[in-house]
């Protein structure tokens, strides 16, 4: 009587086995599909721009082609980058953001260092207030601060000076730059905050070591504690740069007629239209106007051209952005 | 002794207070006072004049009244940019701890992966991404064979996953919405990734014992997830719909109308009003999810 069930129990186990490892594999597969699926979501419009980019302008019409052009071309890079007026373009825009990237990463990790490691009064509250400027939206600044960049004076200095109403800084890269250095910029609150967490979790032995072997509060800042903070470091400047990048609401409050690359693809669509036939050198005035289609193909190219610095900056940067993203304390 | 430590202290105050300077000037300059004279412009009527000044007339609620009931559009799209912030940030929220579990655990390509899932955090945000849905609808817009071929691309149909789901005897609202996700699946991807970071890093901090004892136990993947991950996470999730719900002003169409009242309409009084309505919204929002949601946080510490 005992031999059948102890078979049956074997028999029993090797089923459970066998169950288990199917359902590990369906869910690996699973996982696998689902992955495949996302990422090809993601890259889809990338990759259905880097085909527009290639594709000459005979190959609009041919319904058999899928993705892969037939005749390749140069055309619209070429047409996409004289619209764009790309290279200076792309100086410009590079130049502008690298500079109020640091000065917002220098200002938001000075001020993060206060909020993490010194007690004064109205602390709690001030921080507060740092939450407070995340909070708020933008548009409800954007009024004032216009007006104020308008007739830029701090106070006063300029109207007892010379008597005039101040300086016009509109499309000027200072309202940017000054917003930065003084770490009120594009979600400079939230880089405050970074920082604070970040610095917040060090050992406090470290500054009182550096305070017994004779080093003043600045220099442990500049010495100590700031080259340690390289994962928010990279966190805050990647995401700064990016943002500023692509900003287009301060962009177009402050330097609407400004050579940024944000402000000029969003009138790429207009600029194409207008400025194609010329670049072509089609003659025939104004009611020459290029194929609606070909416009489109290098409005993409163009839109590709914008994008493809920063995609190639996040290629060297991605792995170590992912692991100090973690590492930077961003959960607290 | 005594007044020698006193004194430290002070240094060390005085200090920080240096420290933070920079930001203390420009929050009081470029955040606290525009802050202040936003509230001003909202009860006046305001003219710039050309030479760079500008003139305010005290007209009380007028411009409030002006904005709920003369302006055409602005309670409509304030109702509709709330209500689709409503609709979806439970989705980003899902999706975005869905994928970072599915990130966290091991497998072939987790790198390129992870690379690819962070693309949307670099490339979809303000003028790109707005110029890159203007620029794909141009393309197949136009030509009768780019829409065959935007036909062809839109190959799914979400009738067949209607049906399926409502003889699964799901309520239509459910069936509705799930159809609005997988329809906008790319709008949502888009619109997650630093929502996946932040659980990414939640994730990565979840002590590795607990879920060995689980394992001990006997605890099923399911029950892991439910009883130790999701408890775990769930303070990063009151911070992920904050994030979510800020990240959503940014390219909402009510920050483009109160734009448009001010510099295109002129009426800065009118564009200041609308931005405190708003603002005021926002905050009751905020509010309320936070005494929700906070309630039902898990802290571990």
């Amino acid at each position: 009587m005992k031999l059948p069930d102890l078979q049956n129990e074997a028999v029993v186990i090797q089923m459970q086995k066998a169950r288990s490892k199917t359902a590990s594999l369906l869910w690996l597969l699973f996982r696998y599909i689902l992955i495949i699926g996302i990422s090809f979501t993601i890259l889809y419009p990338i990759l259905q721009q880097l085909s527009v980019a290639f594709k000459d302008k005979t190959d609009i019409y041919n319904p058999t082609i899928y993705m892969i052009p037939v005749h390749f071309t140069m055309e619209n890079v070429r047409y996409a980058m004289a619209v764009l007026n790309y290279w200076p373009l792309l100086k410009n825009t590079l130049i502008f953001a690298a500079s109020t990237t640091l000065l917002q990463a220098a200002s938001c990790s000075l001020a993060g260092y206060g909020f993490a490691r010194f007690h004064f009064p109205g602390k709690n509250i001030l921080f507060t207030l740092v939450v407070l400027t995340i909070l708020i939206p933008s548009s409800t600044l954007m009024v004032p601060m216009y007006i104020h960049f308008r007739s830029f004076d701090l106070f006063g200095v300029i109207h007892l000076a010379t008597g005039k109403e101040g300086i016009n800084m509109l499309n000027t890269y200072g309202p940017s730059l000054i917003t930065a250095a003084l770490a009120n910029g594009l979600k400079s609150g939230l880089f405050i905050y970074i920082f604070r967490q970040f610095f917040r979790s060090m050992p406090g032995e470290i500054e009182e070591a550096a305070l017994i072997d004779g080093a003043g509060g600045i220099r442990t800042f500049f010495t100590i504690m700031l080259p340690n903070a390289v994962p928010p470091l990279i966190t805050v400047i990647l995401f700064a740069f990016v943002w500023q990048y692509n900003d287009i609401f301060y962009a177009s409050l402050f330097n609407s007629s400004s050579d940024l690359m944000s402000i000029k693809v969003s009138s790429l669509p207009a600029d194409a239209n207008q400025y194609l036939p010329g670049i072509m050198g089609l003659a025939g005035g104004e009611n020459v106007k290029v194929d609606p289609n070909q416009v489109s193909l290098i409005v993409d190219t163009g839109i590709l051209l914008a994008i493809s610095p920063l995609i190639v900056m996040y290629l060297f940067v991605q792995r170590f952005f992912v692991e100090s993203v973690e590492r930077s304390g961003v959960v607290g | 002794m005594n007044l020698k430590r006193l004194t430290l202290t002070q240094k060390r105050s005085l200090l920080g207070i240096l420290f933070i300077m920079p930001w203390l000037l420009g929050f009081v300059f470029l955040f606290a006072t525009p802050l202040l004279q936003s509230i001003h412009f909202s009860f006046s009527d305001m003219k710039i004049a050309p030479g760079g000044g500008y003139t305010l007339d005290f007209i009380g609620w007028a411009n409030f009244k002006n904005a709920l009931s003369v302006d055409p559009n602005f309670n409509r799209i304030l109702t509709q940019s709330l209500s689709e912030m409503a609709w979806n940030v439970p989705m980003i929220l899902f999706f975005s701890l869905f994928t970072a579990t599915l990130l966290n655990t091991r497998f072939v390509g987790r790198p390129f992966a992870r690379a690819i899932f962070f693309l949307p955090v670099i490339l979809a945000s303000g003028a790109i991404a707005a110029a890159q849905t203007s620029g794909l609808i141009q393309l197949t817009g136009s030509s009768e064979i780019a829409k065959e071929l935007g036909q062809q691309q839109n190959g799914f149909d979400p009738l067949t996953l209607a049906f399926t789901l409502s003889d699964a005897g799901l309520p239509m609202w459910f069936i509705e919405y799930i159809i609005s996700a997988v329809e906008r699946i790319y709008e949502i991807i888009k619109s997650s990734g630093v929502q996946i970071l932040i659980f990414l890093a939640a994730l990565q901090s979840v002590p590795v014992s607990m879920y060995e004892v689980a394992k001990m136990e006997g605890a099923t993947a399911y029950e892991t997830f439910w009883k130790i991950t999701f408890p775990m996470v769930s303070p990063l999730i009151l911070t992920n719909i904050i994030y979510t719900i800020i990240d959503s002003f940014t390219n909402s169409q009510v920050t483009t109308a109160i734009y448009n009242t001010a510099f295109q309409a002129q009426n800065f009084g009118l564009s200041a009003a609308m931005s405190w309505i708003y603002t005021a919204v926002i905050s009751v929002v905020l509010i309320i999810v936070g005494i929700l949601v906070s309630r039902k946080v898990f802290y571990y510490n």
